[in-house]
């Protein structure tokens, strides 16, 4: 399959702050990709880049084989969006926004979206002007799941939805993926990533600093071990790969480089290893680790 | 007193973040009173001239639409009441619903008025608040103006009493939108409904002191004493004062600020007495494109203007017939119209006025369609849209096309109400309806300039949008004041409205009509074009 969303060196500079400083993403056709960032990293800028909305001043997007910036009418026919600020028509019903959202797109599945009301418990006959900043976003996620299309770009979907809702929506997004559909989930939600998306970037300052599945980026991390041993254990500082040795008594903690695991749990067993406690990092470690500005040892260690 | 309690610290909070607002509306109104007072006081300097006023005003029954009962005439301050007296009493009603609303139920719909009434506040003190500020804005207006008319040297008592009524008519209007604010759940809704009894009120005394100037002393009950804008006038100022009438307006302002206070009580916070309208389960057939959508946005503000222009060219053109009479005898007075409506008879020279004025407010109307863009722009209800099948062409294309069919609309409108009401009163319908008509017309490109350079704007500078509103308020004055001051020439050809061929008593022609169509063409087209290309902000 080819590639949904292609983008390469992606850069946007608004005056003198540079917003995107060669952002490079690749999201597979049918998969759910998280794009994981705080506020301010870049992600809106990405999608509305995507979008055609805004115009890339360097570098290269390809939106389900096009051109964002040219083939406005025929790209949006294939996808929906749903903003992370959701501002309705005062004076129109959610019913009506939902249906002309669906309409502006080519059309909607009536059946889904009487499914997703109920679903969402969502009142469609309040005008806009009075529905709750959760309602407002429910809106805009009826009438983007409800529409027939490839791809779904999700900007923090999820903000002002209490967490059975938030349920509701990931169950959706899984069904989504089952239906064939592409999804870009922007988001600062770390678990709500976790559970949903098959490969994930994480963007920092206008960067990409990690991509690829949950498994490779905890390859590339480290993994917390924790042993109480029989011996002291001499020399485990200095195996290739192992960090911030604390040793109290005879319980030893440490910091292990994900693929150096094998010698280090040698060693350990070598040295009368009675109980072994061994924690992969979180996406929240993981996540952390590019955001923190202390060391990335040390700032996983502290949050113990 | 529990229920009041913080209304002090409320009524000081709303002081404070209103300052500029409630200066502005006092400014305002000072600004009326002094500049009718000043120029009355020039434009009407013998008895002659003043009874030659009171004749006419007596004459007519369409005048007193506007000028009211015309108590105190011939006295100067009579003619200072009628001339300016509905204005002032428009701008305190509009000041007190407003105030009242912004204060009461926005308050509520914001969600501000919770976390105010968690707090150590009573039940009544937020509403107790409001109408105290506000009514104490009224009665500060209601007393500069006794103050300025004093100022001019006209009468203590008349004086002293007009400003009372004025006063006494802004507390009954926040009286009325304080009720409005505890039965309906919308801010707008509510101060749509007070402006609409104001309307009301208006409506029934125009009515009213008009049908009783027609037929003095007949047998019909005088409709002007149902409304509260007509006690106002019924105080008469200048024409030995009536003070008990000034008890009405008292007791009603009174009755109506307990009356929303009882509502008030059996309401809960957030809910009207009449729960909102639900809206829609699905949207119409209809609704399903950019072009549908603009429509559905701005069909509200087309009939607003519309009816308030047809209103406008109606009241105006019915004095028309009679404003040789009123001017006829004052050669000052004829000079001002000649400056304003070009030269000609004094009746057209009238009409092209009133016709130029009509052409202001369709500018106004096309910018503010226009404008809307930007506001759905910044109000991010832009780029759902525009990330759907539609083009940003056929999104900005859709509101600057309604901008456009609206001033050709507003102007029709205007055109056909003033070309009939005048047309009927001067027996000769159809010569005067055609070329009224055209004189409407002809402000079409002129209005599509302004509206074409707010989409200029709009495209090319948007955080600048709103100076296009600058543009609107430029013609306006060089329209208005441009000749009086007698400005240079160049400053004056700024405007596109002094480029409009007068229709009225001259021959059209047609070569500015283009020239102007061609700038309006040229100016939206650079906003599209721009507007295309730029960013989304």
């Amino acid at each position: 399959m080819s590639d949904a969303i292609e983008a390469r060196g992606l850069v946007k500079r608004f005056g003198r702050t540079t917003a995107l400083a060669r952002i490079d993403l690749t999201v597979r056709a049918g998969e759910v990709h998280g794009f994981l960032g705080p506020n301010g990293a870049g992600k809106t800028t990405t999608v509305r880049i995507l979008l055609g909305l805004l115009r890339a001043d360097a570098g290269s997007v390809s939106l389900l084989g096009g051109d964002p910036w040219r083939d406005v009418t025929e790209l949006h026919r294939r996808l929906a969006y749903v903003p992370g600020d959701v501002n309705l028509w005062p004076g129109l019903s959610g019913g009506e926004t939902i249906d002309l959202l669906g309409r502006l797109r080519g059309g909607l599945d009536r059946r889904r979206r009487a499914e997703l009301l109920e679903r969402f418990e969502l009142d469609p006959r309040k005008k806009g002007r009075t529905y709750s900043k959760g309602n407002r976003q429910k809106v805009a996620l009826v009438a983007a799941l409800a529409s027939n299309v490839d791809l779904l770009l999700l900007d923090e979907p999820t903000s002002g939805l209490d967490p059975l809702m938030a349920e509701v929506f990931q169950q959706c997004i899984v069904e989504a993926r089952r239906a064939g559909r592409t999804v870009l989930l922007a988001s600062h939600i770390l678990a709500e990533v976790e559970k949903l998306a098959d490969r994930l970037s994480i963007i920092r300052e206008g960067k990409i600093v990690e991509t690829g599945t949950l498994s490779d980026l905890r390859l590339l991390s480290r993994t917390r071990i924790v042993a109480d041993l029989g011996q002291p254990p001499n020399g485990l500082a200095r195996l290739p790969g192992v960090h911030d040795v604390e040793v109290e008594g005879s319980r030893v903690t440490c910091h292990v480089e994900t693929d150096r695991l094998g010698p280090v749990l040698r060693h350990l067993a070598d040295h009368g290893v009675r109980t072994l406690v061994s924690q992969p990092p979180s996406l929240e470690e993981l996540f952390l680790r590019h955001y923190r500005t202390a060391p990335p040892a040390a700032a996983v260690g502290g949050l113990r | 007193m529990t229920a009041l309690a913080g209304t002090g610290r409320l009524a000081a909070l709303a002081l404070r973040r209103d300052r500029i607002t409630l200066l502005a509306w006092g400014l305002l109104a000072a600004g009326v009173v002094a500049s009718t007072a000043s120029s009355i006081r020039g434009l009407y300097t013998t008895l002659a001239e003043r009874q030659q006023y009171a004749a006419t005003v007596a004459a007519d029954p369409a005048s007193a639409v506007l000028g009211g009962p015309g108590f105190g005439l011939p006295n100067l301050g009579g003619i200072v009441v009628a001339e300016m007296g509905s204005t002032l009493l428009a701008l305190v009603a509009l000041a007190g619903v407003l105030l009242v609303v912004r204060h009461t139920r926005t308050e509520e719909e914001t969600g501000r008025a919770e976390l105010v009434g968690s707090a150590a506040v009573g039940r009544q003190a937020r509403l107790a608040a409001a109408l105290l500020v506000v009514g104490g804005v009224e009665l500060a207006i209601g007393l500069a103006t006794a103050g300025l008319l004093v100022a001019f040297r006209l009468p203590v008592a008349g004086s002293v009493a007009f400003g009372l009524a004025v006063a006494g008519t802004g507390w009954v209007f926040a009286g009325m939108a304080a009720v409005a604010a505890q039965v309906v759940e919308h801010s707008r809704t509510a101060g749509g409904s007070a402006a609409a009894l104001f309307g009301l009120a208006f409506i029934l005394r125009a009515v009213g002191d008009s049908s009783a100037a027609a037929h003095a002393g007949g047998p019909l009950p005088n409709l002007s004493w149902l409304s509260p804008v007509g006690w106002a006038l019924q105080v008469r100022p200048y024409g030995g004062e009536r003070w008990w009438v000034l008890g009405l307006l008292l007791t009603a302002a009174a009755a109506l600020a307990a009356g929303a206070i009882v509502l008030g009580t059996r309401r809960d916070v957030g809910a009207g007495l009449i729960a909102a309208r639900a809206g829609r389960l699905e949207a119409r057939p209809g609704l399903s494109s950019a072009w549908a959508l603009a429509w559905r946005l701005q069909r509200g503000g087309l009939i607003g203007w519309t009816l308030g222009v047809a209103v406008g060219a109606g009241v105006f053109g019915a004095i028309a017939h009679d404003i040789r009479d009123m001017v006829g005898a004052n050669p000052q007075a004829a000079r001002v119209f000649a400056e304003l409506g070009g030269s000609g008879t004094l009746v057209d020279s009238y009409l092209a006025w009133v016709l130029g004025l009509t052409g202001i407010a369709a500018a106004a109307f096309g910018t503010g369609a226009v404008l809307r863009l930007r506001s759905e722009e910044t109000g991010v209800r832009a780029e759902p849209v525009l990330a759907t099948g539609v083009t940003r062409w056929t999104w900005a294309a859709s509101h600057l096309a309604l901008a456009g069919l609206g001033i050709v609309a507003l102007l029709l409108t205007s055109g056909l109400v003033a070309g009939l009401v005048h047309g009927l009163r001067e027996g000769d319908m159809g010569h005067e309806l055609a070329r009224i008509v055209a004189g409407a017309l002809v402000q079409v490109p002129p209005a599509l300039v302004l509206a074409g350079l707010a989409m200029a704007v709009f495209g090319i500078v948007p955080r600048l949008s709103g100076a296009a509103w600058l543009a609107v308020l430029a013609a306006l004055l060089i329209g208005q004041l441009g000749g009086l001051l007698r400005l240079d020439r160049r400053l004056l050809d700024l405007s596109p409205f002094t480029h409009v061929p007068r229709v009225l008593g001259h021959a059209v022609t047609a070569a500015p009509l283009i020239w102007l169509l061609v700038v309006a063409a040229l100016l939206a087209a650079a906003g599209l074009t721009r507007f295309r290309r730029r960013d989304l902000t």
